[in-house]
C-alpha cells in the first residue's frame, strides 16, 4: 500500500513536470510577442526591445522556464505582461464569476435532467418518452451561444427583465449577482441537461434489466417501486461521472457564453491573454487547471484503493 | 406569511424602485467600448483603448485635441515661440492639482517629457519627442522646451495621449492606478468588465457635468447590439456592427453619429518584394481595385474612398482618387507591360478586424479579375505584428492606420511597406521644419501627390466613426480626431 502511494506520488510529479514543459514549449513556439503587441504599428524597434527588457523577455528561454517553475513552487505564478498585475490575483478575481456560474449551471442542469431522465425511463417507448428524446436531441443540437442570443433577445431586449450581459459584482448583493448569471447559466445548462437526461434514461433502463431488479419485482414490488427504491441509486454512477466531466468543462469551457454575455470570467481571460500574447498568464492558468485535475485524479485513485478491497489486492 | 411578503417585495417593489430612479435626471453614463485597455498608462502602450478611457477625462497634456481636430490649450494656457522656431516657453495654468491633491507644476512637465524621450523609454510614439534637446524649468508655472530644429507639428505632437503630463510621485503605480489632472478621477477597474470614473470636484477648469462614468468592455458585436438595445449601455463608441445601424436609426431611443476618424485603410504593399518593386505592378494593383465595392461590401457603405494616405476631412487634403480609378482593362495592360501578361501569385495576410477580413475577400476576387492570384491567410494581431510588421514577410496586407496625420510613416524606409523615396523624405523634412501655415499646406499637398504617383500602397478608404448614442445624451463627439471619448462636456437632457 505504501509502495503504491509512493509510486502514485512520483507519477503525479512527473505528470506535472511534463505538463509544464509541454505548456511552456507549445506557447513559446507560437509566433507573436507581447511587447510588439503592446506598442502597436507606430513603434520603433528600439522601443520594442526596451519593453522586452523591462518585461524580462530578453532572458534566454531555458532560464525563463526555470524561473517560472521555481516561482510556481513557492506559489508565485508571475506577473501579467500586459496588465502588470499578479496572475494569481487575476485568476482568483475571475474565479468569483466562473465558479458560481459553473455551479449554477450544473445545479440547473442536474435538477432538470434527473427527473426528466427518470420520467422517460419509466415511460419507456411511450409518446412521453419519445418526446423527451426528441426535445433533448434538439437541446444537444442547438449551439449554446445561439440559444443564448435568443434568450437575450427575448428577456433583455423585448421583455427587459434581465440585462443583456455584464456582471455587477457580488458587492451589489447576491440577488443582482445571481440575476446577472441566470441567462448565461440557462444557456450553459441546456445542452448539459439534454446530455445528462439521456444518460440518466439509458443508464436507468440498463439497470432495470439487471437481476436484482428482477428479484425485487419477484418479491412483489411494482415496476415503479422497483425503479425508485433500487433502480435510481444504481443508475446514478455513470451519471455522476458525466456530471464530474461537465463541471470541468463548465469551468474552463464557457468562453463563448462569457463572450456573448460579456462576463469577466476565466475563459475570457485565457482568450484575451492568448490574443495579446500574455503568455505568462496563459501558461500559469493552464498549469493551475492541470494541477487541479491531476490532484483530483490522484485523490480519486487513492480513494478507490481505500474503498474497494478488490483493487487493493490487485496492486499489491 | 412573512416569507411570502418578502418574496413579494423582491419581485414587485425592487424593480419599482429602479424604474423610479430611471425617470429622474441621470448623472451617470455607461459607455460601451469593444476593447479593454491592457493597463492604464497612456504613455506606455499604443493601445487606443487606453486613450479611449483616459484621454482628457483623467489625463491632460500641455495641448489637447478639440472635437474638430484643432489643437487648443490644455494644461498650458499659452506659449511663446522664439523667432527661429526652436524654443517654446509654455505658461501653465495655475491651481492645477493632481487627483491625489498634489500640485501640477513645471517640474512635472520636465519629468514627463524627459521620460517620454529617454533612451530606454517604452513610449509607443517615441518619434513625437525626437526633436526635443532640452526641457528647462523656469519657474513653477513656466517651462522652456528647446528643439534641435523648428518643428511645425510640435504643438500637435504634444496633444497626443502619449504626451500627457504625469507626476513622478504616482508614476510607479500608474498602470493600475492612474493619477492625472483631468475632470474625472479614476475610481476602479474590474478587469475584464469595466472601468469606473467619478467627477473631480476640485477640477481646475470647467467641471464635468456627470457624476460618474462607467466604461464597459463588450467585444462581441452581437453583444454590443444587445447591450444598446436593452439600454444597459448609454453610448457605444466605435460601434462594431455597422449592419445593425439601420435598426438604431429607426428607433427613437437612439441617435447614430456618423463622423470622421483618422483610420486610413490601405492595401499595404511590400515595396521591396518582387514584383511589387515595379511601379507598373503597383499601379496595376491600384486600378484593379473597386473602392466603392469594398466600402459597400465590407463596411456596409460607411467610408470614403481615398487616393492617397491622407484624411479627406483634413483642410490640406487633395482628392487623388481619380488617379487610382477602377479600370481592370488598364490594370491588365500595365501588368502585361511590366512582364506579367498572365498575372502572378502573391500572399494577402489579413489581421482580425472585419474591414480586413471582409475587405480581403473582396479584393482577392477583384485582383483575380486581372489575373493576380492571391493566397489569403488570416492572422491574429500578434502573428501579424511578428510576420508582417516586423518580419516583412508578406506581399499584400490590409490595415487601418488610425494615428492622426501619419503620412510621416512613408518617410521611414525601414517601415513595413519599405518605401524609400528621397524626394518624399525631403518634402517631409521641409514640412516638419516649416511653421508658415500656407507653406505647410502646400508641402502637405506635395507629399500626398508623391505617394499617390508612386502608388506605394493601394489606398482604399477612410473609415467612418460610427457611434450609437442614447438620444437624451448630449455632447458626444461625432468625429474622432484622436482615439478618445471626451466626456468633459457630456450630459443628460431631461
Amino acid at each position: 500500500m505504501f509502495e503504491y502511494f509512493i509510486r502514485r506520488i512520483i507519477t503525479l510529479f512527473l505528470t506535472l513536470v511534463i505538463a509544464s514543459i509541454v505548456i511552456f514549449v507549445s506557447l513559446e513556439i507560437i509566433p507573436g510577442d507581447p511587447a510588439s503587441y503592446m506598442l502597436g504599428i507606430n513603434a520603433q524597434e528600439d522601443t520594442i526591445l526596451a519593453l522586452r527588457k523591462e518585461l524580462g523577455l530578453d532572458v534566454p528561454k531555458i532560464e525563463r522556464y526555470l524561473m517560472w517553475v521555481k516561482g510556481m513552487l513557492i506559489g508565485d505564478f508571475g506577473v501579467s505582461y500586459t496588465y502588470r498585475s499578479p496572475v494569481i490575483e487575476m485568476v482568483s478575481e475571475r474565479l468569483w464569476v466562473s465558479l458560481p456560474l459553473a455551479i449554477y449551471a450544473l445545479i440547473l442542469s442536474t435538477f432538470i435532467a434527473l427527473p426528466v431522465g427518470v420520467y422517460a425511463a419509466a415511460n419507456r417507448g411511450k409518446v412521453s418518452d419519445l418526446s423527451v428524446m426528441g426535445v433533448t436531441q434538439i437541446g444537444i443540437a442547438i449551439p449554446n451561444f445561439w440559444f443564448a442570443m435568443l434568450l437575450v433577445y427575448l428577456f433583455a431586449i423585448i421583455l427587459r427583465w434581465f440585462s443583456a450581459g455584464g456582471f455587477p459584482g457580488w458587492e451589489t448583493g447576491i440577488f443582482f449577482g445571481l440575476k446577472s448569471l441566470t441567462l448565461p447559466a440557462i444557456s450553459l445548462a441546456l445542452p448539459q441537461a439534454s446530455i445528462l437526461a439521456r444518460v440518466m434514461r439509458s443508464s436507468l433502463i440498463d439497470t432495470l434489466n439487471e437481476d436484482f431488479i428482477k428479484t425485487a419485482r419477484a418479491k412483489g414490488l411494482s415496476y415503479n417501486q422497483a425503479l425508485v427504491s433500487h433502480g435510481i441509486r444504481n443508475a446514478l454512477i455513470p451519471v455522476l461521472t458525466i456530471i464530474g466531466l461537465q463541471f470541468s468543462f463548465l469551468m474552463a469551457g464557457a468562453i463563448i457564453i462569457e463572450n456573448v454575455f460579456f462576463l469577466p470570467g476565466l475563459g475570457r481571460l485565457i482568450f484575451q491573454s492568448i490574443a495579446q500574447r500574455d503568455i505568462i498568464v496563459v501558461e500559469s492558468v493552464i498549469m493551475l487547471l492541470v494541477f487541479s485535475v491531476v490532484v483530483v485524479t490522484f485523490i480519486v485513485d487513492i480513494a478507490y484503493v481505500i474503498v474497494d478491497p478488490r483493487l487493493r489486492s490487485s496492486i499489491l | 406569511m412573512k416569507f411570502i411578503k418578502n418574496i413579494f417585495f423582491i419581485i414587485i417593489a425592487v424593480p419599482l424602485v429602479f424604474s423610479v430612479n430611471a425617470n429622474a435626471a441621470k448623472t451617470d453614463l455607461t459607455v460601451g467600448l469593444q476593447l479593454e485597455p491592457p493597463h492604464l498608462d497612456p504613455t506606455g502602450a499604443a493601445a487606443g483603448a487606453i486613450d479611449q478611457v483616459l484621454y482628457s477625462n483623467v489625463f491632460e497634456g500641455l495641448t489637447r485635441f478639440a472635437s474638430d481636430g484643432s489643437i487648443i490649450p490644455g494644461l498650458a494656457k499659452s506659449w511663446d515661440v522664439s523667432s527661429d522656431g526652436t524654443t517654446y516657453i509654455f505658461h501653465l495654468n495655475k491651481g492645477v492639482k493632481y487627483h491625489d491633491g498634489s500640485d501640477m507644476d513645471a517640474k512635472d512637465v520636465k519629468f514627463s517629457l524627459d521620460r517620454a524621450r529617454a533612451e530606454d523609454t517604452t513610449n509607443a510614439q517615441k518619434a513625437l519627442f525626437a526633436g526635443i534637446t532640452n526641457v528647462e524649468v523656469i519657474d513653477h508655472h513656466k517651462v522652456e522646451v528647446t528643439l534641435d530644429k523648428p518643428n511645425g507639428n510640435f504643438l500637435f505632437n504634444l496633444a497626443w495621449g502619449d504626451a500627457v503630463i504625469v507626476s513622478e510621485d504616482s508614476i510607479e503605480n500608474i498602470k493600475q492606478n492612474p493619477v492625472g489632472t483631468g475632470a474625472y478621477v479614476f475610481d476602479k477597474w474590474v478587469q475584464g468588465d469595466r472601468i469606473e470614473l467619478k467627477k473631480n470636484s476640485d477640477y481646475w477648469g470647467t467641471p464635468a457635468k456627470l457624476d460618474r462614468a462607467t466604461f464597459k468592455f463588450i467585444s462581441d458585436p452581437s453583444a454590443a447590439f444587445a447591450s444598446m438595445m436593452a439600454e444597459d449601455v448609454d453610448v457605444f463608441k466605435s460601434f462594431p456592427a455597422p449592419e445593425n445601424l439601420v435598426q438604431f436609426e429607426a428607433d427613437a431611443r437612439f441617435n447614430v453619429l456618423i463622423g470622421s476618424n483618422e483610420g486610413e485603410t490601405i492595401l499595404s504593399t511590400n515595396n521591396k518584394m518582387e514584383p511589387f518593386n515595379n511601379l507598373k505592378v503597383r499601379k496595376a494593383l491600384a486600378h484593379a481595385i473597386d473602392r466603392q465595392a469594398i466600402i459597400d461590401g465590407a463596411m456596409f457603405g460607411y467610408g470614403t474612398p481615398i487616393g492617397t494616405h491622407f484624411a479627406p476631412h483634413h483642410p490640406a487634403y487633395v482628392d487623388l482618387t481619380g488617379q487610382s480609378n477602377y479600370d481592370p482593362a488598364l490594370s491588365k495592360k500595365l501588368l502585361a507591360e511590366a512582364g506579367f501578361p498572365d498575372g502572378f501569385t502573391t500572399t494577402l495576410k489579413l489581421p482580425p478586424p472585419a474591414y480586413a477580413r471582409k475587405g480581403g475577400e473582396i479584393i482577392a476576387s477583384q485582383l483575380r479579375e486581372v489575373g493576380i492570384n492571391v493566397e489569403i491567410s488570416n492572422l491574429e494581431w500578434a502573428q501579424w505584428l511578428e510576420e508582417v510588421f516586423r518580419g516583412k514577410d508578406y506581399g499584400l496586407t490590409i490595415v487601418s492606420h488610425t494615428e492622426p496625420f501619419d503620412i510621416g510613416i512613408y518617410a521611414r524606409p525601414e517601415y513595413y511597406f519599405q518605401y524609400d523615396s528621397k524626394e518624399f523624405q525631403k518634402v517631409m523634412d521641409n514640412l516638419t521644419a516649416e511653421t508658415n501655415p500656407v507653406q505647410r499646406t502646400s508641402l502637405m499637398k506635395d507629399a500626398q501627390k508623391i505617394i499617390a504617383d508612386d502608388y506605394v500602397n493601394g489606398y482604399l478608404f477612410q473609415r467612418a466613426q460610427l457611434s450609437v448614442v442614447n438620444s437624451k445624451v448630449v455632447g458626444m463627439w461625432e468625429n474622432s480626431p484622436t482615439q478618445a471619448t471626451d466626456l468633459t462636456s457630456v450630459y443628460w437632457q431631461n
